[in-house]
């Protein structure tokens, strides 16, 4: 677990000595593209995460979207 | 009564920045839903509206409603079959300065016997030539609890959400994101209507659930979106959990993504969750007041939930009108399947006591949305 934290914050902590974002803003088209969007569907993906809550023990981190109660 | 009001963020209005500091687009959601699986049966509307104004603000309202029909394993051992809605109404406003955005959202959930309301405030900021975006957001959450036929009983239950989050460019192809949500609660925490079991001379028989007052947990959540060549993307996110009361679960989910001709788009996915229970569960105890903490909720059992999925969606309708850009047709449909490892279903009759088979079902999650770009 604190692999992946110190793998994704390496970026970070090396751009800070960076002059220019290693990925230029004219090639961020295909991270633009609507299949790459995490939450395209704000509506359907908060309901899902209701969906879940109301089930499951776990709770927190849903990425963005959450709300609801549990249902029997 | 909708049991755990867990999470009441503000729904979608809690949102922060996935990419570059952004509003999110002007739209308007109509989101028909159904749940139907292990004798209950919730289905009704979601309406999200969201316009910006001036190019710095961006309003939403909200407003969700579940109309629930339960007949579960958990009512039918103790109670008959009920109906209930609960509506939620949310407003947000989201405001962009510079690279940052700022989030305000107010949450409100009423039913016949549980009353949620939530404030919440985000922030997000973009940094290192927009390739990183930092976020953070706290939720507070007072939720009143009564029970049905019973004019005496009110509870209180407090709840307070701490978000971190870093969403990061990593290749010209690939986005990643870390998420941390650490959420408090104190008050009354449990299910007013359910009871456990313990064992008799005779068989068995019941007593309320007594749930500690206080409970915490952390969620850590690693996300990935991978752009393919032939353009498609691939989802994936992994999430851990603990809490102060012995539950801990991994789900993971993956989802491949693809566009079909000009105007359709399809999605698969599959997800995998997998739970520890609660420390003081038990499926039987083996006396009355066996101990100082009680629970027979199967939500804090041991169990697996595995789902696969799939989605259409159509847009339509782009350019043809001044004062709407598109609009969308969205068809969704998930299957689920539950296996508890320790709870056992007691609606079997004619089995020695602790014999009962252990429960499982199936469920399945519909959606039909319909959205409008404007």
């Amino acid at each position: 677990m604190k692999l992946l934290i110190v793998l994704l914050l390496l970026p970070i902590v090396l751009s800070g000595c960076a002059i220019k974002p290693w990925v230029k803003p004219y090639e961020r088209a295909r991270l633009a593209e609507p299949v790459m969007n995490l939450n395209r569907h704000p509506a359907s993906n908060a309901y899902m995460h209701h969906v879940h809550q109301a089930r499951e023990g776990a709770r927190g981190a849903e990425g963005g979207a959450g709300g609801g109660c549990g249902c029997n | 009564m909708q049991l755990r009001v867990v999470c009441a963020l503000g729904g979608c209005l809690f949102s922060v920045a996935a990419t570059a500091a952004v509003l999110p687009e002007d739209r308007a959601d109509v989101l028909y839903h159904r749940y139907e699986g292990g004798g209950m049966t919730i289905d009704g509307p979601s309406v999200l509206v969201r316009k910006s104004i001036g190019g710095r603000v961006s309003v939403s309202a909200n407003q969700y409603v579940d109309s629930v029909s339960a007949a579960s394993v958990d009512v039918l051992a103790s109670a008959s079959p009920y109906t209930e809605e609960r509506t939620e109404k949310s407003l947000g406003v989201d405001y962009l300065v510079g690279k940052a955005i700022y989030s305000l959202s107010y949450t409100g959930s009423e039913e016949n016997d549980y009353e949620a309301s939530t404030v919440s405030f985000g922030a997000s900021q973009d940094f290192f030539g927009d390739l990183t975006t930092l976020s953070f957001g706290y939720a507070r959450g007072d939720d009143t609890v009564r029970r049905r036929g019973d004019a005496l009983f009110e509870e209180q239950a407090e709840r307070q959400h701490f978000r971190f989050g870093v969403t990061q460019v990593i290749t010209r192809n690939m986005i990643m994101a870390l998420g941390h949500e650490f959420v408090s609660d104190e008050g009354f925490l449990n299910n007013p209507y359910r009871s456990v079991r313990y064992r008799t001379a005779v068989g068995y028989a019941s007593q309320p659930e007594v749930y500690p007052n206080t409970r915490s947990s952390e969620a850590t959540a690693l996300r990935a979106g991978y752009y393919l060549p032939w353009r498609a993307a691939v989802h994936a996110e992994y999430r851990w959990f603990s809490d102060s009361w012995g539950i801990s679960s991994r789900d993971w989910r993956i989802a491949y993504v693809f566009p079909f001709r000009t105007h359709w788009e399809f999605e698969l996915n599959y997800r995998d969750y997998e739970q520890s229970g609660a420390d003081f569960y038990s499926d039987l105890f083996p006396y009355q007041d066996a101990q100082t903490f009680l629970a027979r909720d199967k939500e804090m059992s041991d169990f697996t939930s595995t789902s696969y999925g799939m989605a259409a969606s159509w847009e339509f309708l782009k350019g043809r009108f001044r004062l709407i850009d598109r609009v969308g047709l969205r068809i969704a449909v998930d299957r689920y399947a539950f296996d508890y490892q320790n709870f056992r279903d007691i609606t079997v009759k004619g089995l020695p006591v602790g014999a009962e088979p252990l429960y499982a079902f199936k469920a399945t999650v519909s959606q039909v949305l319909l959205s409008v770009w404007y």
